[in-house]
């Protein structure tokens, strides 16, 4: 299908001058990293217990966080597109909320409710389950920040779905499973696909929060972010070589995630 | 509809152009002098600033407290500065053998030496130095990049003389975090988050509530803190004021009231 451009003439100017500016200030930055860290000595640094530690923690880490999202948050989904309860607009705000919550803040308050005097420290405490510190804390932070991504896409997905057929497999007999499963489930896929990936490549990059709730172990709570953030004050090789491999994992995604959304 | 787009674009260049050249406007009325210090500075530094800007009016003076071995790279990587406040020599050398500071010119103004502090209400109940050998403790020290943090752990080695030779192993068994600056040791602490942290004595001056086990003076280390005005100064005259100020009579007593040893004069 072709486009006529309805840009033309010397308004092309009003958009290229400004819109250059905005791709270069993205771009570069983005090669200069990629050609410092490859010319480094990528391999070598790659495989070192340090960076290797922090490359495990992060993808153990991230991958439960997105499963825990998953779990938990398709139901919520499902109930969110479809079903008209009362605090329903309250939950979505709910959800929205860690996506604009600066990271720190997030942290913070992870630490005030389930760090050792916080609000579920001490009752946590008697179970004898001590959370701050933990690689579980560093999956409740990711999923904190991230599992709202998932969320979102997925109610996104479900409300997309013509009520009608639902309404037509009801009446055929279908139970609430088989509804979720073989009407909801491959209409809603795609995007239930996008959001998996945007909760997980969120997940992957969380600093702040974990810095500040789940500590800096190498080899337990230490991610690639931090690694990252340390290793600039004494490992530069170490910090590029981690900083590359989460640029090309997030270019990956991107470019898988596209492919996802234009033939949605 | 295309004038309207002319018009805010003009608009939103002449506010644009306004906020830049206010920025660049010469600093007749007020200099700002940048200090970076390291963290364990802040409060006595604060003071120093507020008394310094008092003594030369028309001078301001803003802060960047964080870990040395951070604000080494930022000097490192071009960040503006004029003055640097180290808590270690390492980092001021580091700069001094990239020409970034003269070596001429970096002077030790203060010591300071390591304390372990524990939570007001001491949750795993730590009567002694030997107890942070005891498994199951959280321990917080810095990073061993940080100043604080390589002190840290040379305190422990030195204490195996003490305790035994696999004291220092046990203790950093139980370490759950590394910190990037002291303040964040001293936060964690604070909040009950962890049994134990080793810090500066001048941090426990400036969180009371706290308690403190000493570390006896024969294990201790002496952390000589070295300042210098840097070689890519804006202020440069001011920034050697500064410098004079710290250690002068008043600097010291600053220092002195907050917790660090002051130089002999």
């Amino acid at each position: 299908m072709t486009h006529h451009s309805l840009i033309r003439g010397k308004s092309i100017w009003l958009f290229i001058i400004p819109g250059s500016v905005l791709v270069c200030l993205l771009a570069l930055p983005l090669i200069a990293l990629l050609w410092r860290a490859l010319n480094a000595d990528f391999m070598a640094t790659v495989v070192a217990p340090t960076a290797f530690a922090a490359l495990r923690v992060s993808l153990l880490t991230s991958t439960v966080s997105t499963l825990v999202a998953i779990l938990t948050g398709t139901p919520l989904a499902y109930a969110l597109a479809r079903w008209p309860f009362r605090v329903r607009s309250w939950i979505e705000l709910l959800i929205d909320l860690p996506v604009v919550l600066p990271p720190a803040v997030a942290g913070l308050a992870l630490l005030i409710a389930f760090g050792r005097r916080g609000l579920l420290g001490p009752a946590l405490d008697t179970i004898g389950i001590s959370v701050p510190f933990t690689t579980a804390a560093v999956v409740i932070a990711q999923t904190f920040v991230s599992a709202p991504l998932y969320v979102r896409a997925a109610r996104i997905g479900f409300t997309a779905v013509d009520i009608q057929l639902e309404e037509a497999a009801y009446t055929e007999g279908a139970n609430q499973w088989q509804l979720f499963r073989h009407v909801m489930l491959p209409l809603a896929g795609r995007s239930i696909v996008s959001g998996a990936i945007l909760c997980w490549a969120r997940a992957l990059g969380e600093f702040g929060a974990t810095i500040l709730f789940a500590g800096n172990l190498v080899g337990r709570t230490q991610t690639m972010p931090l690694a990252i953030y340390l290793g600039f004050e004494s490992d530069l090789n170490l910090a590029l070589a981690l900083s590359a491999i989460l640029l090309l994992v997030s270019v990956a995604l991107m470019i898988v995630l596209r492919r996802l959304e234009s033939r949605a | 509809m295309r004038l309207k787009i002319w018009n805010l674009l003009l608009i939103g260049m002449m506010i644009f152009i306004s906020g830049c050249s206010s920025q660049s406007a010469p600093e007749a009325q007020t200099r700002t002098l940048t200090v970076f210090a390291a963290a364990s500075l802040a409060e006595a530094f604060r003071e120093i600033g507020k008394a310094f800007e008092a003594a030369n009016p028309g001078a301001e003076v803003v802060f960047n407290f964080d870990g040395s071995q951070s604000l080494q790279t930022q000097i490192e990587q071009g960040a503006v500065a004029d003055v640097f406040a180290s808590a270690s020599q390492k980092q001021m050398e580091a700069l001094i053998s990239q020409s970034l500071v003269s070596n001429l010119q970096s002077q030790i103004f203060a010591t300071n030496q390591l304390v372990v502090i524990l939570p007001q209400d001491n949750p795993a109940n730590i009567q002694s130095l030997d107890d942070l050998a005891r498994p199951g403790l959280s321990l917080v020290l810095a990073a061993e990049e940080v100043p604080v943090g390589d002190y840290s752990r040379q305190v422990l080695e030195a204490l195996n003389g003490q305790y035994g030779s696999d004291y220092a192993a046990k203790v950093l068994g139980n370490l759950v975090s590394e910190e990037t600056n002291v303040k964040q040791i001293v936060a964690k602490v604070q909040l009950g988050e962890a049994d134990a942290g080793i810090v500066y004595t001048s941090d426990a001056v400036a969180a009371p509530e706290l308690i403190t086990i000493t570390i006896p003076t024969d294990y201790n280390v002496v952390a000589a803190y070295p300042i210098a005005p840097l070689g890519s100064a804006p202020n440069r005259a001011l920034a050697e004021k500064f410098v004079d100020y710290v250690l002068s009579v008043d600097g010291q007593a600053t220092l002195k009231k907050w917790g660090f040893a002051p130089i002999a004069p």
